[in-house]
């Protein structure tokens, strides 16, 4: 074996993918070959480190010193003064390094070092398209476990006794799904994972695909033995090509190692996977309408009962779990529930993977154990809110979540604390907002994608997400009234009472948090005519403040509309009927004459 | 049977194990309004207007799916259930073209009336401008979905006749009912059986409206205007009238044909002997020389179209003889023509058919008894006669009975089973059987092929042939047993099909039947039982005794299957693709 003196990892998924990772590999090759260094170091593509807004990321191990923002051309400095002379680029370390001159260790980052990566182990540390690698990293050791040592009723109280819940958005407990789909009779069942990731800002089951696609693989098929299923299915979105590549390279290898097909590890258990690949409908990682996709028919929720457990894909007793909640399963059986149930709070155990987005230093996916106070997320883990404004919310859940205002900042993140607050955790996005984010038009944001999301099928979601999102189009127009706001309010009760599947019965949630934690915005909007965080257009006027307008005609130069006139050196005025509230003279103007509201 | 008990509105019921909430409530007497729910057809719990309260259950549910289990506390009737319909109704007006006082539906319209029973007064959200969305390329049928309430029993219904040809396409508020890529539904392969039409709530199916052509008819004083009634429509027609399902109306409906002006008002009913005449013929010679087994009626232009399209390869199975709508408009322009000596061109055929695919079948090439003439100029709905009588000024119910012209008017109790599943079955097995068995050994009755399951089989022994028999209806059930005579798993001698289920007594063009009767009132029956209790009174009940049909062949026909029927009273057959993209 070839003594290797230090790994070059480079991350391949979709965001550093797209960030040029492929000609870094190819620059990385190349100039360690002209040093002469590609015996000794190895180039490694592995999955997601988390912290994609600043990739392409490589980390350099043994230091372990994480490189941000690195492109081609970087290469040659890195092999030459770190590979070679042992001298860290330190232009390119990690921001958060105190002093960067010092090689900081990936692990000691804000960023990563309260974070404990259960579900993303793998990610960012192997080779996903290399079955070795993951074998190397404990893979498929829990399976031979499961199949060689435990019945299948051990496995479902393992799981049960893990505490993990669905991550996909309910939080069903998932030994207890297990149990029930268990207890159905019949010689056919389905195991089956939902890979439909949709949340608008979600991508942790894609880092999971990407990165650690035999993990998912893995806890499927122990599923199935759990439950007496000789079959399962992926349904993963046809939009997240590398993760669908690297699943079927994963599921070819662990034919040709045995560890699905006939007879795994030898043992009379058979099992078998296959992909299916959505089309971009939000509502078929609904599971119901899942299944009826799998089936080949249009991808539209079923009313329940019968619950799949009992009466699911093709009619056979079917369970679904989604990604995240898989990709927990084999460090479950390999560490222990014990271990796994000390993480966490007293309902919520485990970790669990978030993506932060929006108004956030570090956008990414972090995994923290359940019970981690969002003001750490916020704050320390996602550097905080940038260009020094003011924090004013976090919506979590997507679309079937709720805006947490600032003055919840410090709810310890689990599903109890989160639902008390009128949240949810939903697949785990959490998009920040800051003051310049208008808490209406929020809310319409999420009922626009709910409006073209919703399946058409049941009458108060097609219909009435619509009559809602038409009176937010009316607040924000600057055309609402006080009754409007009981209408929603009214809608929103009926849709939730009334709709026939989960994504109907959540839809109105962004317009009843916001109404109830930023009431007085939308009373702004309505009576006052005035948008406070700027941002509805329609409510907004520039006006140019005389006294501190200096004539220069900076600003009419800029207007894209001609919509600002006036003589050199006398001040200036916008005709309010021709401007379009683009904000490039406010930008242009260098003595802060112009103001808006 | 298993039973559960449960409790609604405190009421105590014991309803079959596995029963929804809507078919317990039904035992209980309690009505749960609906917009979606079709039984056995359409349970999909999508109107969300049938929401009860379950006591524990999250929020209300959908008592068209929701089973009931033993202990179970139902609410159907509480606030917050009138809250919800009312809202959801008020959600669906919101998105639908009320223009109810120019709607074809108005007064049989299931929204309507529910707008009206849960007392919508306004309708508060702002809507678009709605503009009529009209799909009008089938010859049958006009779909506007401006008045579609997305209810989907249509597309349950062409499903269910194995057919498929719509489907929701788009999706959320954009979702509409439509043909595979917004194609026209004559592009598709829709036969044109009108199940969807006669299970739309709304105005957003109907018919094409042929009555216009009617009216213009009539009134053009050079033209002879005729009309015939299929055997169908006598059990439907009074249903327009509220008279109660399963009223054979014939006398009035007659009366009324009359008074509306017609020159001839005859019954399709005797052509229909003609029919069994040919057939049986037809059935006879293929037995005797070794043709092509099992014969498979032909009375049905939906089936004839479902063969054309999904089973050409049994198309040289099927009788060649016309429906009787055919032979009926092939007589009247030749045989009839002559005899009043008029000439066919100032004839007009109007034919009265329960039956939406008749207005294609009118347009088939080989439809012309008479060459170079339609052998019907015009056919129309039950629906739609009864839209003609009310337009008329005729006090329907009051009416005397009248007989129809006897020159075309006088027909079986064979013929008049036609509208039946198994009743041209069993007419042709009452002559054929009189033939090959001799008049006084043959039955008169073959209740074995009677009824509404969708397969019914038996076996005859008659002097020198055992004949195996089928009888089917619907489509779909059609093509799974036409599937299991090519695969050799059956063997039959002679095969009636009917393209809708139950028969032509449930065709497209019968009256509406709301779901709220239709879900719990075997109205199938009713109808049906119209016309065996016609047939069972009748003296005449065996086609080749019908005196019309002698003369007429003794007259101008000549002999049974002679050249000179087929001319008039055959047609042809050619596979047709299911795409025409």
């Amino acid at each position: 074996m070839n003594f290797v003196r230090a790994h070059v990892l480079v991350c391949t998924g979709t965001g550093c993918s797209s960030a040029g990772a492929d000609g870094i590999i190819s620059a990385f090759e190349e100039q360690l070959k002209k040093n002469g260094l590609d015996e000794e170091v190895r180039v490694v593509k592995t999955g997601c480190l988390g912290l994609c807004a600043k990739g392409p990321n490589v980390v350099v191990y043994p230091e372990g010193v994480y490189y941000n923002y690195v492109s081609a051309e970087d290469v040659p400095e890195i092999v030459e003064e770190h590979l070679l002379k042992g001298r860290p680029v330190t232009r390119l370390i990690h921001g958060d390094a105190e002093d960067a001159s010092k090689a900081t260790n990936l692990t000691d980052t804000a960023f990563y070092k309260d974070q404990v990566r259960i579900a993303l182990r793998n990610c960012g540390v192997i080779n996903p398209e290399d079955i070795d690698e993951y074998i190397a990293y404990d893979g498929y050791a829990a399976l031979a476990k499961v199949l060689t040592e435990m019945t299948p009723q051990q496995v479902i109280d393992e799981i049960k006794a893990s505490g993990l819940k669905g991550r996909g958005g309910a939080g069903f407990p998932t030994g207890l799904k297990w149990q029930f789909a268990a207890n159905s009779p019949g010689p056919v069942k389905y195991a089956c994972c939902n890979a439909d990731e949709g949340d608008p800002g979600a991508f942790m089951d894609r880092s999971v695909l990407e990165g650690d696609p035999h993990s998912v693989l893995e806890a499927m098929t122990i599923a199935g033995y759990a439950i007496g299923a000789t079959e399962g299915y992926i349904y993963v979105r046809a939009e997240y090509p590398i993760a669908v590549e690297r699943l079927k390279k994963a599921l070819e290898q662990s034919h040709e190692y045995g560890f699905l097909g006939k007879n795994i590890f030898g043992t009379d258990f058979s099992f078998d996977i296959g992909i299916r690949l959505g089309s971009g409908a939000f509502v078929c990682g609904e599971e119901t309408a899942l299944m009826v996709s799998i089936e080949g028919k249009r991808g539209e929720p079923r009313c329940r009962p019968p619950y799949p457990a009992v009466k699911g894909l093709f009619g056979k007793p079917t369970i679904l779990n989604n990604v995240e909640t898989y990709a927990n399963v084999c460090w479950i059986i390999n560490h222990g529930a014990e271990a796994y149930a000390a993480l966490g709070t007293e309902g919520s155990k485990g970790t669990k993977v978030f993506a932060l987005g929006g108004k956030i230093n570090n956008t990414g996916l972090v995994e923290i154990p359940m019970g981690t106070p969002l003001r750490q997320i916020i704050e320390e883990i996602g550097g905080g809110v940038p260009n020094g404004k003011k924090f004013k919310a976090v919506q979590t859940g997507g679309p079937s979540g709720a805006c947490i205002p600032a003055s919840q900042i410090d709810v310890p993140i689990d599903y109890e604390n989160l639902t008390r607050i009128g949240a949810m955790m939903g697949s785990g996005g959490m998009i920040v907002l800051d003051e310049d984010d208008c808490m209406v038009d929020i809310a319409k944001f999420f009922l626009q994608f709910t409006v073209d999301e919703s399946c058409g099928k049941c009458s108060p979601c097609r219909i009435g997400i619509k009559r809602m999102y038409d009176i937010l189009d009316r607040i924000t127009a600057g055309q609402g009234t006080l009754e409007d706001l009981d209408t929603l309010e009214e809608l929103a009760a009926h849709i939730k009472g009334n709709a026939l599947c989960g994504l109907g019965q959540t839809a109105p949630n962004p317009v009843l948090s916001t109404l109830k934690n930023f009431k007085d915005e939308y009373v702004a909007h309505v009576v006052e005519k005035r948008c406070p965080a700027g941002s509805c257009k329609a409510l907004l006027n520039y006006t140019i403040d005389p006294a501190k307008c200096k004539g220069c005609s900076a600003c009419s130069r800029v207007c894209p509309a001609d919509a600002i006139s006036g003589v050199v050196r006398s001040p200036f005025v916008i005709d309010q009927s021709k401007c379009i509230k683009c904000g490039s003279c406010m930008e242009k103007c260098k003595f802060g004459a112009i103001s808006k509201g | 049977m298993d039973t559960v008990k449960l409790t609604i509105n405190g009421i105590e019921v014991e309803a079959p194990a596995g029963s929804t909430i809507i078919q317990a409530a039904n035992l209980a007497g309690i009505k749960i309004p609906s917009l979606c729910y079709l039984k056995d057809l359409n349970e999909i719990g999508a109107c969300r207007i049938c929401m009860v309260e379950v006591k524990g259950a999250k929020g209300l549910v959908a008592s068209c799916v929701y089973p009931v289990n033993e202990g179970m506390e139902v609410w159907t009737n509480t606030q917050k259930v009138r809250d919800a319909r009312k809202m959801t109704l008020e959600l669906l007006l919101s998105n639908h073209r009320m223009e109810c006082l120019t709607c074809r539906r108005s007064g049989t319209c299931e929204l309507q009336d529910l707008a009206h029973d849960f007392g919508i007064d306004k309708v508060r959200f702002q809507t678009e401008k709605m503009e009529p969305q009209i799909e009008d390329s089938a010859l049958h049928l006009v779909r506007d979905n401006s008045k579609c309430v997305l209810c989907r029993r249509c597309v349950a219904a062409c499903a269910a006749q194995g057919v498929g040809v719509i489907g929701c396409n788009e999706r959320g508020f954009q979702t509409e009912i439509g043909s595979p890529f917004g194609r026209g539904l004559v592009e598709t392969a829709c036969i044109s059986c009108g199940q969807c039409i006669v299970n739309c709530p709304t105005g957003a199916l109907t018919e094409r409206d042929d009555t216009g052509k009617v009216w213009a008819a009539l009134a053009d004083e050079t033209k002879h205007v005729v009309i015939a009634t299929a055997p169908s429509v006598r059990a439907g027609l009074g249903e327009c009238f509220g008279m109660p399902i399963g009223t054979n109306v014939e006398g009035k409906m007659v009366a009324a044909m009359r008074r509306m002006g017609f020159d001839g008002v005859f019954d399709v009913d005797t052509a229909a002997d003609f029919t069994i005449i040919e057939e049986g013929t037809e059935l006879l010679e293929r037995i005797k020389n070794g043709g092509v087994l099992p014969l498979i009626t032909s009375c049905s232009p939906g089936w004839i179209r479902y063969a054309e399209q999904y089973h050409p390869d049994f198309l040289p199975n099927i009788s060649s003889c016309k429906s009787p709508q055919g032979m009926f408009g092939g007589l009247m322009k030749t045989y009839y023509a002559e005899k009043m000596g008029i000439d066919p061109k100032d004839m007009v055929v109007v034919s009265v058919m329960p039956c939406t695919a008749k207005k294609y079948e009118i347009k088939r090439p080989d439809m012309q008894g008479a060459p170079g003439y339609q052998d019907i100029d015009i056919s129309i709905t039950t629906r739609e006669l009864g839209e003609m009588i009310k337009r008329s000024g005729l006090n329907f119910t009051a009416l005397p009975d009248e007989a129809f012209d006897p020159i075309f008017g006088i027909a079986s109790g064979a013929a008049d089973i036609f509208g039946a599943s198994g009743g041209v079955m069993e007419a042709a097995l009452r002559t054929v059987s009189s033939i090959l068995a001799g008049e006084e050994n043959a039955p008169l009755e073959f209740h074995e092929v009677r009824g509404l399951e969708s397969v019914k089989e038996a076996t005859y022994e008659l002097p020198g042939k055992t004949v195996r028999v089928a009888v089917v209806s619907g489509t779909k059930n059609a093509g799974a047993l036409l599937d299991a005579v090519r695969a050799g798993e059956k063997e039959y001698d002679f095969i009636e099909v009917m393209c809708c289920p139950g028969g032509c007594i449930n065709g497209g063009g019968q009256p509406y039947v709301p779901a709220e009767i239709k879900n719990f009132v075997d109205y199938r029956s009713l109808r049906a039982k119209a016309l065996y209790d016609e047939d069972a009174g009748k003296e005449l009940r065996k086609s080749h005794h019908n005196p019309i049909v002698q003369e007429v062949y003794a007259e101008y026909l000549g002999e049974w299957g002679g050249e000179k029927a087929h001319h008039i009273l055959h047609t042809t057959y050619q596979a047709q693709p299911k795409y025409r993209l």
